[in-house]
Parts: C-alpha cells; structure tokens; sequence
C-alpha cells in the first residue's frame, strides 16, 4: 500500500519541553490507524503539528511525499487533510446545514465577485452545493435536523456533525480527536461502526487519536503508542495488548515493585 | 437575470424616480425632515457596512467614524480642486448633469480612498483579537482625526467648505440600497458564510480550509469603503466638515446601532439605524406637544438623557438586538436560488 501521511523524525520542544521527541510514524491510503498514549503522551500535538497549529523544531511532515512544515492550517486543509476537535467546535450561530456548507468554501469555484452579480454559473454551484450538503447530512441521518441550530443537537449528533464538515473539504486523510470522549457504550459502539463506515464510503485514511482502549483495538489495523512523546510500540491490536512497554506505560512497572505490584 | 440583481436595479430605479418627482417638493417644503431623512440614509450606510464587520465577521472595530472622515475629506477636497475643471465641460455648476457626475466622482473616489486606508489598516491590526482590535481600530480612528485636524490643506480645525451640497435623495439611498445589497449577497452565499464561520470559531474555520485573515481583512475593506461613501455624501450635503464631527463618539454612535439592531441582523441593523435617527428629533418634537405638561417639559428636553435611558431599558429587554441573530441564519434568507 502507498504511503499517504509520513512523520519523519518530528520533535516539537516548547522552551526546554520535547513534547514530540524524533516521531516518524506513517499513515498509507485507505488505513485506519490509531494513535494512543496516557494522558500527556503528546497525541494532540502530534495532531496539532499535523495540522500545521504547530510547526515542528525538527523533522518533515509529508502528505503524499508533499512538505508541509510552515503552512497554515487552512492551506493544509486544502491539500486534503480534516480534522475534527477533542472538544467539539462547531459553528454555533449556523444551522447544521449552513455548517456542512460553510466547509465547501474550500473548493468554490466562485468567489465575492460571483456573489454580488449572481450569474447563471454561480447559482448553479449553490444549488450544487445544496444538494450535496444535503446528501451528505442525509447519509450520516441529520437531514432531519439540518435547519437546526448546531447548539441544540445531542451531544452524540455534534460529533457526527463535526465528522460531516470535515468529510465537505474533500480531505484525503481524516483526522479524529477523541471522537468517543464522553460517549455512553452504546454511542461508542455506534461511533466505531460509523468510521468504518466513513473509511469505507469515502475511500479514505483515518488516524484516530483515542483514549478508549475498546474503540480503537475494536476497528484499528495498526496502532502507534507514545508516552512521554516518544513512540513506545507499532504494531496490530493483538501485538500492542501484548508489548510491555505499552503495559507498563498504562499500568505501571511490572510486579514486584511498589504498591501496583500487589495486585 | 437572476433575482438579486434585479431588485437591486428596481430598487435604484425606485430611488431615482423618488428623486426626480418628489426631492423639490420635500426639500422646499419640509427641509427639516427633509434633513432627517438624508441623515437616516447615511446612518443607515454607517450602520449596515459596520455591521459586515462588527456583526457578521465578529471583529470588534471602534474606527468606523475615521473612515467616514476620510471619505469626507477625500471627497471634499477632490470636490474643490476637480469640481471646476468637470464644470468647464459639462456646462457650469448650475446644470443637473454637471453637479451629479461631480458628486459621483467624488464619492467614488472617497469609497476606493477609505477602502484603501482600511486594507492598510486591516492588515495589521485584524491579527488582534476583541478588546484589543476595539483598541486599535480606536487608535487608528484618533489617529486619522488628529491627522485631519493639523493638516493645512485640509482646513485644519477651521474646518473644511465643500463646494456644493450636491447629495440628493437618489445618491443618498442610491448607496443605501447598494450597501445592503452588497452586505446581503455577499453574506447570503457559500463564500459568505466564511464571515459567519469567522465570527463563531477561528480555529475550526482555518481547520475547514477557511483563510480567516482573508475574510477579515475583504470584511474591513468593504466596510471602510461604504464608510468612506457615506462620508462623502455627509460632505456634501452639509457642505461644510470638521475633525470634530468624526470623533470617537461618532463611531460609538454607529456600534450602539449596530448592537441594538442585533450583531449579525441587516434588518435590525436597519432598523435601529432609523429609529435611533428618528428618536432624539422624535423627543425633541414630543416636549412642545400639548399632551406633555408643562411641569415635565422641562425633564423631556433634556432628550439626550431620555434617549440614553431608552437605550438602557431596550439593551435590558433586547440583549440580542430588536431583531436578534435568528434572521441572520434562516435558510430562506439565504437561499441564493435565481429565477
């Protein structure tokens, strides 16, 4: 399988602090891969340098052999890379279709010039736009809702709705931070069946930071592990259950030592 | 033709038909409300441009007042050294043509001179944020002021003559009609819900491949430069500006239209550009009616603290505005559909 994300050697230091210390880690087409860690192993960074919040110390971030160190966010979200956020941030003063439509600002044709004369070729891409905002609600079940204000919605179906927007900007690589956070089992499970879903639908990568073990041992094919910003273990759900490195990581040194050695 | 521009050109036509058949009539008959009535028309324009700005794109500016003097000087002094030389070949300063070609030159440039001026300060101060940017924009809009009031050529605090007070009902809601309607398609389309998605989360627009600075920076200009026309057309109807007529609370004036309409509403904004124009004239008229005892003419001619209490008791009941944001986001205004 080709490559599509690739970290090569990342280190990202804050003053005297290596968040993210020489990561290289990659993300082929079509793979959903997951990114986990303990609290402050650095996940959200990793995503943050991603998606060009951060710009690494060291290092290259390539999308399909493409640099992408020292562009903005919204430049990066042109080359085909969306994100959704840990804690939602949706437009809250648009309706849910008006914030599915607002993501297909990323590939107009049209610009403010379009927009004040009206021509025939500019409606067109609106209604177009129309139509595909609401085929897009309509398979992830919110075209009930899209004249809603987003604040209203369910916890549940702003997490969905977050995953619609970023599927608008037509993105190569799905990034998803902390999508179960705060989930019932019922909604996590859910949630695992729709990023299969996505990944399969969209023919895209998804790299999934996660904290709920179940979720992303249940659908991921390849699992990285940082602690302390550095990669720990790679490998398949089965091998990385097994790694102690990552065991220790989460649960502490092995028994014999100290209080957790009692159990 | 798809149906946006055609009611704007309808609605220009509404205009100069207005113009031609009742502007005489008013102007000699009722001068005063004649007054008032181009005076809701500017603050209309003021409003509705900072509104893009303030309301749709959520960047708190407090320098709208700089821009309309720029425009006003622009246009003024454009006015006395150009103006001859168009008369010489349009037939003199009496003839119809000659005087509105004048006042749309002049006007136009005051637009593209403030727009100017607010690209050169968008560019800096759009990367703070809030309190800061209300600052900033404030400073820039002293800065202006103080500019005007030591330059010479200008008239300096003496204040600035313009030849002609050529502004008419057309041109006055003309530019009315024409800032709506730009703010309204402009904001009315995908592109421009990226005003929208600015205001709500700066974070999330740059992560859905929104250039923020962009829309910033396009949301100042195109309101300094309806600021800079509404100035222009204040020059030339009063024919004579000073630096103090363009000072902090001017600005103020058009952001607490702007917040009493509802941030984000051009109906309210509209609205509350009208009433807020009307109002103060209103109370003026209501302390000499026979319905107000003597005992309280005294208290109801004291209007501007009645109308600073009426604004109080609106802002306690309204906090969204008298129309709030929920016009701003119903599909049905937005649908761009033509015909």
């Amino acid at each position: 399988m080709d490559s599509l994300l690739k970290l090569d050697n990342c280190t990202i230091r804050f003053g005297g602090l290596t968040a993210v210390a020489s990561l290289s880690m990659e993300v082929r087409k079509r793979e959903l891969v997951g990114l986990i860690g303990p609290n402050g192993a650095g996940k959200t960074t990793v995503f943050n340098m991603v998606t060009g919040v951060y710009r690494p110390t060291e290092g290259d971030v390539l999308l399909a052999g493409e640099r992408l160190n020292g562009l903005k966010p919204y430049a990066i979200t042109g080359k085909g890379i969306a994100r959704t956020f840990q804690n939602i941030r949706l437009f809250n003063s648009l309706t849910v279709f008006d914030n599915v439509r607002a993501a297909f600002n990323l590939h107009l044709k049209h610009g403010p010039r379009h927009a004040l004369l009206r021509g025939k070729a500019f409606l067109k891409e609106e209604s177009d736009i129309e139509s595909r905002t609401i085929e897009l609600l309509k398979i992830f079940n919110l075209d009930r809702l899209s004249e809603s204000m987003c604040k209203s919605l369910p916890y549940g179906d702003q997490r969905r709705l977050e995953i619609v927007r970023a599927l608008a900007t037509q993105p190569k690589l799905l990034l998803l931070d902390e999508p179960a956070a705060g989930m019932t089992p019922t909604e996590k499970s859910n949630l695992m069946r729709l990023i299969e879903f996505v990944q399969e639908t969209f023919d895209i990568s998804v790299l999934l930071v996660e904290h709920d073990m179940r979720v992303v041992m249940g659908i991921c094919k390849r699992i990285y592990v940082l602690d302390h910003g550095v990669r720990i273990a790679e490998g398949a759900p089965g091998e990385i259950r097994r790694h102690p490195k990552v065991i220790e990581a989460y649960l502490g040194e092995e028994p014999g030592e100290g209080v957790r050695g009692e159990k | 033709m798809s149906r946006g521009p055609l009611s704007l050109i309808v609605a220009l036509f509404v205009c100069l038909a207005v113009s031609l058949f009742g502007e005489n009539f008013i102007a000699s008959n009722f001068a005063y409300y004649y007054d008032i009535l181009i005076t809701i028309g500017i603050n209309v324009i003021l409003a509705t441009s900072l509104n893009l700005v303030n309301g749709y794109t959520g960047q708190f500016s407090l320098g709208h007042a700089g821009f309309m003097a720029i425009g006003a000087y622009a246009s003024g002094s454009w006015s006395n050294n150009i103006d001859p030389i168009i008369f010489g070949y349009l037939g003199g300063s009496t003839s119809p043509l000659a005087t509105n070609v004048c006042l749309f030159v002049s006007v136009l440039f005051a637009g593209v001179l403030a727009a100017i001026a607010g690209f050169a300060v968008g560019v800096p101060s759009l990367r703070l944020k809030g309190d800061y940017l209300a600052i900033v924009t404030l400073g820039f809009g002293e800065i202006i002021r103080v500019a005007i009031l030591n330059t010479d050529f200008l008239g300096a605090s003496r204040g600035l003559s313009v030849v002609g007070s050529y502004t008419n009902l057309f041109w006055t809601y003309g530019s009315v009609v024409l800032c709506i309607y730009v703010v309204l398609s402009l904001v009315h389309s995908t592109y421009g819900r990226g005003f929208l998605t600015v205001r709500d989360d700066e974070v999330a627009a740059e992560a859905m491949g929104i250039n923020t600075t962009k829309y910033k920076v396009s949301a100042f200009v195109v309101g300094s430069f309806f600021a800079g026309i509404a100035g222009a057309l204040y020059a030339h109807f009063k024919a004579f500006i000073t630096p103090e007529g363009f000072n902090f609370f001017r600005s103020v004036d058009v952001v607490v239209i702007v917040i009493l309409g509802g941030m984000g509403s051009t109906v309210g904004v509209t609205v509350a550009a009208v009433l807020l124009t009307i109002l103060p004239e209103a109370l003026r008229a209501l302390a000499h009616t026979q319905f107000v005892p003597p005992a309280y003419q005294g208290l109801l001619e004291n209007r501007l603290i009645l109308y600073s209490l009426l604004l109080i008791i609106l802002m306690l009941t309204r906090p969204q505005g008298l129309f709030g944001d929920r016009f701003a986001s119903k599909r049905r205004f937005i649908r761009s559909r033509g015909d």
